[in-house]
């Protein structure tokens, strides 16, 4: 029987919903206990958080003043070691997962299977590769631990129950490398919802044409209550910063209503949101590629459009 | 000192692969193949690094075929002293690329290596990060920006939350993000001084590497199409539609 070990990822001391995707990747497994692991220099919020998602055994906590902050060479020893005993290791895709991931991998000498979609078997997965343009179903060797990054995008997150996990402190022997060190994280304010976790984005490309334009974007997401995200070409041309760029290099995400607005519809970018529920392309040129996966187009000029649409709203 | 850049070569960006129809793989006979579009920017950052005297010397990796000396050539004529072209005919999973990679820090003693990070056409993200950890080095993955001084990086990283700063000691892998710089173009008389540069072959099977294929691909899909959209002819049409759906 499978015994599965998550890590989970979080910020400020908040859990990221990444972590309960996770999870429900790892029920697919019908695993017989699915523990989650947090790391960090004070845990207990955290691990409260963790605890209360459906389907987890227990919640582990290391509490070192090395984790404050998640550096993959610090971390990658102690999740290298809690692992023993687990036959997969489930990690978000996301920055952090990717980062810290297949270090571990490698200090277990297995192989990783990047970006898990969907759990076939115990150690059958399907992934997409050449930019989402193919799905390939991968094979784990069964005598050798699974570790996987889970692909956010294709798995909701497992529910909140009023039932508690327990929790448990670990105490991990193992020694710390000290030659990687944090120095600052420069985030960019928002009190709009995640781009990852939204139910509906508004992405501006190119065609929004200044950092000043992207004011319309911002200001209809607000109206909705949307996150709003970005093509490559608009954070190239510097109107809004890389975080919110939507592709295969940026985020992939999966809402229920993405709105391209000035978006072509590059390869790169449909990947990001080949998976969103309904796809809304705004954009003056009929013949871009965007128009061949939305659900509803409409042709015409942003900036006379939003503002129509704000009036029909 | 010595910089090792990854260089991989894939089926082109602009390529709209096709899955072949039994399902056994990728249809990549005739297809145009190129580097890796993050190889190209880590070679590039090589090349900036000597231009500042940081670095002496730049070597660029690449695991492949026999064929592979073409695409060798490209990165010796954007500028790299010299190349080395591990030959194997078989497909290289990032673990086993890893391991490579470590015999030639072993020879080559690097102050640092710099690959991309992530090829388009396995899209793993994983050859940097494993090979940092079989290293016992740091790693600073996703870079945007690297500062080197005083045996260390001070690298600029792009994660969901923003941009963060680590710091990390050399010798180091660093992983290259897009907005990390622009990479330069070939020019004319730089692709006829390569023909002179030294390519270091390497059979894959001197270096003692164990394959490691632990993970099997068993079948190739087309991803699931989406059915075909409507075209509105306003946005009064469109948010009726949105709110039909219970979107708005």
């Amino acid at each position: 029987m499978s015994k599965i070990l998550v890590i989970a990822e979080h910020l400020g001391g908040k859990l990221n919903s990444s972590t309960a995707r996770a999870v429900s990747a790892a029920a697919a497994v019908k695993a017989e206990a699915i523990d989650v692991l947090v790391l960090s220099d004070a845990p207990d919020a955290i691990a409260a958080e963790a605890a209360k998602i459906d389907g987890v055994s227990r919640v582990l906590t290391v509490a070192r003043p090395e984790n404050a902050h998640p550096l993959a060479a610090v971390l990658a020893p102690q999740i290298a070691k809690a692992a023993a005993g687990y036959s997969h290791l489930f990690v978000p895709s996301t920055t952090f997962g990717k980062d810290v991931a297949p270090r571990v991998a490698a200090l277990l000498g297995v192989a990783q299977v990047s970006d898990v979609m969907s759990v076939e078997a115990a150690h059958t997965f399907k992934r997409p590769i050449y930019a989402g343009n193919a799905i390939i179903t991968v094979e784990a060797d069964a005598n050798h631990p699974v570790v996987a990054t889970i692909r956010s995008a294709s798995w909701a997150a497992a529910g909140n129950g009023a039932d508690s996990a327990p929790i448990e402190a670990l105490t991990i022997d193992a020694a710390l490398p000290t030659h990687t060190r944090f120095v600052e994280l420069k985030q960019g304010s928002s009190d709009r919802p995640d781009l990852q976790s939204a139910s509906k984005v508004v992405s501006g490309g190119r065609g929004v044409g200044s950092k000043e334009n992207f004011d319309i974007i911002y200001k209809f997401a607000d109206r909705i209550g949307a996150a709003v995200g970005a093509s490559r070409a608009a954070v190239d041309a510097g109107y809004v910063p890389s975080e919110m760029q939507v592709g295969q290099t940026g985020k992939i995400i999966a809402p229920e209503l993405y709105m391209a607005i000035g978006i072509s519809g590059a390869i790169q970018h449909l990947t990001g949101i080949k998976d969103a529920g309904t796809i809304v392309a705004i954009n003056k040129d009929g013949e871009a590629p965007i128009f061949e996966i939305a659900d509803l187009g409409l042709v015409g000029d942003l900036f006379k459009l939003i503002p129509e649409l704000e009036q029909a709203l | 000192m010595k910089i090792l850049v990854g260089y991989k070569r894939v089926v082109d960006y602009n390529v709209r692969i096709q899955v072949k129809p039994d399902g056994t793989g990728v249809v990549t006979d005739g297809v145009k193949l190129s580097a890796n579009p993050f190889d190209d920017i880590a070679l590039e950052e090589a090349l900036r690094l000597r231009e500042k005297g940081v670095a002496t010397e730049v070597i660029v990796v690449a695991i492949g075929p026999a064929d592979l000396t073409a695409h060798l050539r490209n990165g010796l004529a954007m500028g790299a002293n010299r190349a080395i072209h591990v030959v194997t005919a078989e497909a290289v999973q990032p673990l086993t690329a890893a391991r490579v990679f470590l015999k030639l820090i072993e020879k080559e003693q690097p102050g640092l290596v710099i690959l991309g990070k992530q090829a388009i056409d396995d899209d793993a993200n994983q050859t940097g990060q494993m090979l940092a950890a079989l290293w016992d080095r740091p790693q600073a993955t996703f870079a945007s920006q690297v500062e080197i001084a005083d045996g260390k990086a001070k690298v600029t990283r792009e994660v969901d939350a923003g941009l963060e700063v680590i710091e990390a000691e050399l010798p180091a892998v660093i992983t290259t993000d897009l907005r990390l710089n622009e990479p330069r173009f070939i020019k004319l008389p730089d692709i006829m001084k390569a023909k002179a540069k030294p390519i270091d072959t390497i059979e894959f099977g001197s270096l003692g590497v164990e394959a490691h294929d632990h993970l099997k691909t068993t079948h190739y899909a087309a991803p699931a199409k989406r059915s075909k959209g409507v075209m509105v002819k306003d946005a009064a049409e469109l948010v009726a539609a949105l709110k039909q759906k219970g979107l708005l």
